[in-house]
């Protein structure tokens, strides 16, 4: 057989094109195709040969519980960007536009999994039953964590950006590992098998870890889902600067599945994590999932969007808006009525005053337990520098009780 | 007690870490069938399997990541990196992550990873196979870093590394690792503290402080100059981060001169914090000023050059007489 017959590359150059007109049009505002949708921004619900089946384990009593869980994390993310506003948090990163895609996720985990965010995944942080006050203390700078992840198996918030996918493979091995060490020290012991989730941006995307992490992922075949939500930009550069193909077509290139879902809808988003988690569970490898979705506010708090991009942009995904569609559902199928969406509010405002309450409550730490968490061990430098830093502030410690002193000679 | 190479050392001191923990686990490219490029690793598949040593994909970020989950899950992983020069696709890894997960989870998460880095020349080789990184680390808190001189201290530290709770990376002397010496494999407490140094010779005019590759040279230049009627103490360091800043104190206040060699460059290497540290610490004790003899700032030198690139005897020697000439 002549050379001319074997394929020089995977993807004919026309399929290409038509991927990336079609990618064109989706940037304009015309849902891409080859993206799984359940529901649609008109709140009707659709069909799927493989995800179908998911999407009908969501019950009256779940798809309300979608809807609270999005409608509070997005009632929350409202009040962190009023408490930074006020100077009570020093930066906060918002999430709204992407509730569908964290909470549709975020619910289809099970406890036994293990989760690794980066540092937009409030909406995933509230299905894991993280404290949200406790999430405000990294942004409010009296910690670089702020919960146990151990309580949760909702891992701490990660700044650089893309290393904690690596993380979650290697942590995904060791699931591997327990589950072959159980069986054979005791193999009457049934555990749930477990999976883990790697969430990271279409930005991050582009980072050289978020490769080794897939080729890891697909050479050990851990029990790993990534979880991509393509939020359309990385700060002020958008999405098609880190890539030419649609992010879920990646996998293919690592040999695992992978699978681009409309990050809007909860719905669509919750099945296919679902099937996602029980394929790498059942042992069958990694799964990649391209949320598509969008980010309608700021990166930051310290970004301004109004640089970058033009509103008619953030309109047309207002109009894809993961809450009102879910409403829209719920409401037309006699699922939930007003006094339902009333009690969702209330709880809301309740989660957003406890929230505001507390931020001003966390304790600032002693700086001597950072040195005492620098290391596990005992460590003669710490030890050292320790030991000074108490004599050094003994010194002050008469000065603060003549200042005292003078203050209450002056008051009297 | 049995003789045998450092390489051969670790080596033992591999099986028995992974005998003795059967959460270890030990992973780079290469360690499998092969041994690894310098076959310290030699014969331990055959005897653990894949699972316990995985030859891994290449990659040095996703080998030092994915340890770290290994570790964040419960396991112990030794990584080897294969050369000096090729830890830096994973540095980010290791000063962001690695090094400072136990701290920013409040002290909650654990990450006992152990990182194996042949280092340094002297084996005439080509670019990025004979650096010294070691203070690039070493200026990172909440990472160890040991280097053991000899067969005794390898066969032991690599494994008290395995044990021990905070992220370790041990640079391996390679130009040693055929370097013969006693090892006690059994006596009770022959491990030691792998933080702590050692006087290999006492001396009363003047201490070198030396590490890994360079301990015998260190050794060789107090004993040529003993033939001049000098009697210099020589310490192994072996604990790069946190340095035993007590053994050396003493040591100055007894010789009052004080001489610091390593292949790094000189340059924002060690030795300028020991000598800081030894300013500080016994000023007063200080007959000269701490002299420091390093490789110089340049990128490592083609093989052809490297003698005149590593400190030697005679370099060791240059400073003793400087110091004496105060
Ligand atoms: C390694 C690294 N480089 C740069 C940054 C600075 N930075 C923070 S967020 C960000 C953009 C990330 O975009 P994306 O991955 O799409 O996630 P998103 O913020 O949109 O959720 C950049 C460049 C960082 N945190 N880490």
């Amino acid at each position: 057989m002549g050379a001319t017959h074997l394929p020089s590359t995977e993807f004919d150059g026309t399929a290409i094109d038509d991927q990336l007109e079609a990618d064109a049009e989706a940037a304009m505002g015309e849902p891409p195709a080859q993206m799984v949708q359940l529901l649609g921004p008109d709140g009707k619900l659709g069909t799927d040969p493989v995800y179908s089946e998911y999407a009908q384990k969501l019950d009256a009593a779940k798809l309300r519980g979608l809807y609270a869980d999005m409608a509070a994390i997005r009632r929350f993310d409202v009040e962190a960007t009023a408490l930074q506003r006020q100077g009570q948090l020093a930066l906060w990163v918002p999430l709204t536009g992407q509730e569908a895609a964290q909470i549709g996720s975020g619910r289809a985990s099970q406890p036994q999994d293990y989760i690794f965010p980066t540092y937009r995944e409030h909406g995933v942080a509230l299905t894991r039953n993280v404290d949200l006050a406790e999430l405000l203390r990294q942004f409010r700078g009296v910690s670089n964590g702020g919960w146990n992840p151990k309580d949760t198996n909702f891992h701490l918030y990660t700044l650089v950006l893309a290393a904690q996918t690596l993380h979650a493979v290697g942590y995904a091995m060791g699931i591997q590992r327990d589950q072959k060490l159980a069986a054979t020290s005791d193999p009457a012991r049934t555990e749930p098998a477990a999976a883990v989730i790697a969430y990271y941006g279409d930005g991050a995307s582009s980072e050289g870890d978020v490769h080794e992490s897939m080729v890891f992922a697909s050479s050990f075949n851990a029990p790993v889902v990534f979880f991509c939500q393509n939020n359309h930009w990385a700060i002020s550069v958008p999405s098609t600067v880190q890539t030419r193909i649609p992010l879920s077509n990646r996998a293919k290139g690592y040999g695992f599945p992978g699978v681009r879902v409309d990050g809007n809808d909860v719905i669509a988003v919750h099945a296919v994590t679902e099937w996602a988690l029980d394929h790498a569970r059942q042992g069958k490898g990694p799964v990649l999932i391209e949320a598509f979705t969008y980010r309608v506010g700021a990166h930051t708090t310290a970004d301004d969007p109004t640089k970058y991009r033009q509103s008619a942009e953030e309109d047309s995904w207002r109009a894809k808006d993961p809450l009102t569609r879910l409403e829209k559902y719920l409401r037309a199928e006699g699922l939930a009525d007003d006094s339902f969406f009333a009690k969702v509010k209330a709880d809301g405002d309740e989660l957003a005053a406890y929230v505001r309450r507390t931020t001003h409550d966390l304790e600032t730490p002693d700086i001597r337990t950072a040195f005492a968490n620098t290391y596990v061990e005992a460590h003669p430098l710490v030890a050292e520098e320790l030991a000074w830093f108490e004599e050094y502030s003994a010194g002050f410690a008469g000065d603060e009780s003549s200042e005292e002193a003078d203050k209450e000679a002056g008051n009297r | 007690m049995t003789t045998m190479t450092i390489a051969k050392a670790i080596n033992e001191g591999l099986r028995a870490a992974l005998n003795n923990n059967p959460k270890s686990l030990l992973m780079g490219e290469d360690i499998g069938p092969l041994g690894g490029v310098y076959r310290v690793t030699d014969g331990l598949i055959a005897e653990f399997g894949p699972e316990r040593v995985v030859d891994t994909p290449l990659a040095e970020s996703g080998i030092i990541g994915t340890a770290i989950g290994l570790a964040l899950r419960g396991y112990s992983p030794v990584c080897e990196i294969q050369f000096d020069g090729f830890v830096f696709p994973g540095f980010n890894q290791i000063t962001t992550q690695l090094a400072k997960m136990h701290a920013r989870s409040n002290g909650n998460l654990t990450v006992p990873v152990v990182i194996r880095i042949p280092y340094g020349g002297g084996i005439g080789s080509v670019e990025h196979h004979s650096e010294s990184p070691e203070a690039l680390f070493a200026h990172t808190a909440g990472l160890r870093i040991i280097t053991p001189s000899n067969p005794h201290d390898a066969y032991w530290m690599i494994q008290q590394a395995v044990e021990c709770q905070d992220p370790i990376i041990i640079f391996e002397p390679k130009r040693r690792y055929w370097l013969k010496g006693d090892v006690d494999v059994q006596a009770a407490g022959a491990a030691g503290d792998p933080f702590k140094a050692h006087v290999l010779r006492e001396g009363s005019d003047a201490t070198i402080v030396a590490y890994g590759p360079l301990v015998p040279v260190a050794l060789a230049a107090a004993n040529a100059a003993a033939e001049d009627g000098r009697s210099v103490e020589v310490i192994d360091l072996r604990s790069l981060s946190p340095i035993d800043f007590d053994t050396v104190t003493t040591s100055v206040e007894k010789t009052g001169r004080l001489i610091v060699a390593h292949e790094a460059p000189t340059f924002g290497g060690l030795g300028g914090e020991i000598a800081a540290r030894i300013s500080e610490r016994a000023f007063l004790s200080l007959e000269a000023p701490v002299i420091r003899v390093g490789g110089f700032h340049m990128p490592y030198p083609v093989a052809k050059v490297e003698e005149d690139y590593l400190p030697d005897i005679d370099r060791i020697l240059e400073a003793l007489d400087r110091a004496l000439a105060y």
